[in-house]
């Protein structure tokens, strides 16, 4: 675990980057960490972010991302390029999906 | 001493030349899996692996029950070889096996393909193959970019941190 600022906050990351604590999450720190990832986030990123965060629980898998209703897969690549499972979880601030779908 | 230095996986050239269920989502999982982490991934299916992109067998796709020391019954006792030769077993045991994976979030392979070429993985057919179980491009998934040959595939295969796989 590593202590990180982020938006002015001090936060504790993992070694990827991904929040401890989901609670201490703000739409400000999304933004921040998205900007670390070239990603300069919109409504509809805020739109798949929340679908995320509700369900974090539940086993994330692109496939579910893809039936949510507000993306389709090619979308959720097309906002999130480069691995949009991975880097919607960190921008959402819940843990690293451990899904390998 | 050399200082250990990693190169970084970017792009993998698959190959699926058996049509099991567990040959070919051993494949598309491990493609989708590349593309997911946003590595480049290219699967050329060949011989039997074409069932795996041809329409008409893609989602029926069988596992065998013969011969297969692996093969459990639910339980953990061995499953007899000779039970697995009893007409209709075959198809039991896959539908089950498939039911299983559409628990865990495993789509059919049709869906599969669908996600693997929206994250950006490319599906070729084997020429060879293709003439040899007389398809035309029209029996094939519309996923199929091409159907090539092995020497067309490795041509698109190379770069940095590129690596072919075997299935």
């Amino acid at each position: 675990m590593a202590q990180k600022t982020v938006a002015g906050v001090n936060l504790e990351v993992t070694d990827d980057g991904y929040l401890a604590d989901p609670s201490q999450w703000t739409e400000e720190i999304a933004k921040e960490i998205a900007k670390e990832e070239n990603i300069e986030l919109n409504d509809k990123h805020f739109e798949v972010i929340t679908f995320i965060r509700e369900n974090a629980d539940s086993g994330l898998t692109i496939r579910k991302v893809g039936k949510s209703g507000i993306v389709d897969i090619k979308g959720f690549y097309d906002l999130f390029p480069g691995g949009p499972l991975k880097m919607s979880t960190k921008i959402a601030g819940i843990q690293k999906p451990t899904s390998c779908v | 001493m050399a200082e250990k230095k990693d190169t970084q996986v970017k792009k993998v050239a698959m190959i699926c030349a058996k049509g099991t269920i567990e040959d070919v989502y051993a494949t598309l999982v491990m493609a989708n899996g590349a593309v997911m982490e946003g590595m480049e991934a290219k699967v050329f299916f060949t011989f039997f692996g074409l069932d795996a992109i041809t329409k008409k067998y893609m989602n029926k796709l069988h596992t065998g029950t013969v011969g297969n020391p692996a093969m459990r019954m639910p339980g953990g006792l061995p499953f007899p070889t000779i039970l697995g030769a009893i007409p209709g077993v075959e198809a039991g045991v896959s539908a089950m096996m498939r039911s299983q994976m559409e628990k865990l979030d495993i789509p059919p392979v049709d869906e599969f393909l669908d996600m693997i070429t929206a994250g950006g993985g490319e599906i070729y057919a084997c020429k060879l193959a293709v003439d040899m179980f007389k398809l035309k491009k029209e029996d094939l998934s519309d996923h199929v970019i091409d159907i090539i040959t092995i020497g067309d595939f490795y041509a698109m295969a190379g770069g940095e941190g590129s690596q072919v796989i075997f299935t």
